[in-house]
Formats: structure tokens, C-alpha cells, sequence
């Protein structure tokens, strides 16, 4: 039996899943909670300190690495739920999910680039 | 000791009279701390010699009186009257071609077992006079779990994707082939990939997790799943980015004790 490709998009997935179960969390702690709540002032999360956080080359690549893996994580989901719910068309499926994936990839791409 | 009336709604199929499966009533009287498979022992001495169904140890160990009772797949020798009610329906375990009454076709199963390669691949040939293995507690128990199967196909019943393809190696199966593969006498992972990181092994998998949930000897098979599908994603990105570290026989070389 032929060894499968799913490696690729598995591995993309496995990462987005690791990825979001970490920082999704931190993420709704700070802006759902520390911020309404005033552990944090308003001045943290001003416009200017957070553009220039993301406007960092760095802060670019873990941008574009987080929501990349993220999409990747949401597509390849989205596509064995389908399959868990009996629709076989997996070929159409694939071209959705993992397009939807693809270009959310670059339009991520270009506009941390245009930032 | 005392006695309970109980139903034991049975699904039939007797191949020569009967096309379709049909359920049969039987009202039993039971002792209280009887299980199913007592109370389906008494129904074959005392009330339908014709019933029937796979069972041996009665002590949850062989493996063979898995069926579904009440929607849930169980060991009946496990399935104590206690918990359950006056009413009980007992089907044949899901997903399996029914043979006879509550007997499953075990073929494919079996099948499916043997393609794993289920034994310790050591690189070198083992002799007799190498004297025995060394193992440490610690890498004992990396396998341990995985080695508590008894094939009673209970995760085969729930597993959505066994349901709908028939050619998915199984919860069982790929969970066998994980506990030779993290065994630290074992380096046969590479071997077992042609198979076990088919696009009917592991990756047909999306970790729905029912299997582990029935398993009545506490095996994990959905994670041994997804343990295998992260030492094969390595595996294929090592093969992609160093193809000559193959041998023809499509075993890649390998430094003794990496077998995680």
C-alpha cells in the first residue's frame, strides 16, 4: 500500500491545533477579561503599542505563522467533519476548504506585508 | 440471593430460515449479581437450545463475548445486571457482517490484525544465546497500555469511520501496531508504515475518540492513533528531505532505540 501525502496537511493542522489551544486561551484572558476588568490599562492595548508589536518584522512572521497553521487547522477540520457526517465528496470538499486555507494564506501574507 | 425478572430483547439471524435480522423476547430469572452472559447461558440451558453466541473466560480476558447491549458495546461477562434495567436489548457488535444470532464474521478483523506486523522487528536477528532482553520500567510502560487489547472489537462497533470504510484498518489494530512501535526492542515502525500510514491507517482516523471511551481494558486507541500519526509526519517530511536514507526493502536505517 501506497504510504498517504496527508502528512502535509496533517502537520499543518496538528500545528494550528497546538497553536490555538495555547494562545486562544491567553488571547480572550487579555482582551476579554484583563482589559474590561482593569488589570490592564486601556494605554496597553493603544493603537500605537500594538501596530508597532505587529509592524515588527517578528511580530509579522508569529502573525502570519498563527494565523496560517490556524486556517490550515479550520479547514482540515471542517473537511473530516464532513466526512464524519457521510458526505463522501471529499475531492470538492478539499478544493473548498483547503482554498478557503490557501487564500486566507496570502491575503495574510499581503497585508502583514503591506502593514 | 435474590431474583429478578428481566427481558432479554436478543437479535436473531439464522442464515437458512430467517433474510433479515429479527429481535426475540425472553424473560429470565436472575440472580442480582448475574451479567449478561449468564443471563444468555441460561436462555441456551434452559429456554432456546438454538441461540447463538461467542464466549469463554467470563472473566473479561478473551475477548469474545463483545456485543452491543443497550446501544452500548460491552463485554457481556463485564455487563452486570445491577446497572442496568428490567428491559435488555442484545445485538450483535455494529459494523460486522452477522454470522449466526450474535456471532460477527471475525475475518476482516483478523485480517487487519496480521497486516500490522503484531510482533517485535528487531534490526538484528535475535538468537537464543544473545541471552534476554534488558527493559527499564520506564520504557515498559511507554507500551503497556497499548498491549492490554483482547480483540473484542468493541471500538470496531462505535468507530464512525469503520463504519463507513470497511478497508480503515481500525482502533485495534493501529493501536497494536503503536504498542510494537514504542516498544524499545522493537524497530519495525518503518516497516509497519506501508500499512499503518496508509490512506486506510492511521490518516483515515479523525479522532472522533469513541473507541477509546468503550474500551473495556482502558486501551487508547485514539491516542496511540494520533501518537502514530505524529512519528509518521516525521517520518514522511525525514523521507522527503533525505530520500537516500531508504533501503530497497523500503526500511529506513535506523540508530537502535529510536522506535517512538
Amino acid at each position: 500500500m501506497a504510504r498517504s501525502n496527508k502528512p502535509i496537511v496533517w502537520g499543518l493542522f496538528a500545528a494550528g491545533g497546538t497553536v490555538t489551544a495555547f494562545f486562544v486561551p491567553a488571547l480572550m484572558v487579555v482582551l476579554g477579561l484583563a482589559v474590561p476588568f482593569g488589570l490592564l490599562s486601556p494605554n496597553d492595548l493603544s493603537f500605537d503599542r500594538v501596530y508597532g508589536i505587529v509592524a515588527h518584522p517578528l511580530g509579522r512572521l508569529i502573525l502570519f505563522g498563527f494565523i496560517t497553521v490556524s486556517l490550515w487547522h479550520a479547514a482540515h477540520r471542517t473537511r473530516t467533519t464532513v466526512h464524519d457526517l457521510g458526505i463522501s465528496n471529499d475531492g470538492i470538499t478539499m478544493f473548498i476548504c483547503y482554498g478557503v486555507a490557501g487564500l486566507g494564506t496570502v491575503l495574510a501574507a499581503v497585508f502583514l506585508l503591506l502593514l | 440471593m435474590s431474583e429478578r425478572q428481566i427481558t432479554l430483547e436478543v437479535l436473531r439471524y439464522r442464515p437458512e430460515s430467517e433474510s433479515e435480522p429479527v429481535f426475540q423476547s425472553y424473560s429470565v430469572p436472575c440472580q442480582e449479581e448475574w451479567v449478561v452472559l449468564d443471563a444468555l447461558n441460561y436462555i441456551k440451558d434452559n429456554l432456546d437450545r438454538t441461540l447463538s453466541y461467542r464466549w469463554s473466560c467470563h472473566m473479561a480476558v478473551c475477548g469474545s463475548c463483545g456485543m452491543v447491549i443497550n446501544d452500548n458495546p460491552m463485554l457481556s461477562c463485564k455487563a452486570f445486571l445491577r446497572d442496568l434495567p428490567d428491559h435488555i436489548r442484545v445485538e450483535p457488535l455494529h459494523n460486522f457482517p452477522i454470522e449466526r444470532d450474535l456471532m460477527v464474521e471475525l475475518d476482516d478483523f483478523m485480517d487487519k490484525l496480521k497486516s500490522v506486523k503484531p510482533y517485535l522487528i528487531p534490526d538484528q536477528p535475535v538468537a537464543e544465546e544473545d541471552g534476554t532482553y534488558r527493559q527499564s520500567s520506564a520504557q515498559l510502560k511507554k507500551y503497556k497500555p497499548f498491549a492490554m487489547c483482547i480483540n473484542c472489537m468493541a471500538c470496531y462497533s462505535v468507530c464512525p469511520q469503520y463504519g463507513l470504510n470497511e478497508g480503515f484498518v481500525g482502533p485495534a489494530a493501529l493501536a497494536l501496531a503503536h504498542r510494537y512501535n514504542v516498544d524499545s526492542r522493537d524497530q519495525g515502525r518503518r516497516a509497519r508504515e506501508d500499512v499503518v500510514a496508509s490512506n486506510t491507517g492511521i490518516w483515515e482516523c479523525t479522532f472522533v475518540g469513541a473507541c477509546s471511551e468503550v474500551c473495556p481494558k482502558n486501551v487508547d486507541p485514539a491516542a496511540a492513533i494520533q501518537q502514530t500519526k505524529i512519528a509518521s509526519t516525521v517520518d514522511y517530511f525525514k523521507d522527503l528531505l533525505m530520500p537516500g536514507k531508504r533501503d530497497k526493502s523500503g526500511n529506513a536505517k535506523q540508530a537502535a532505540g529510536d522506535g517512538a
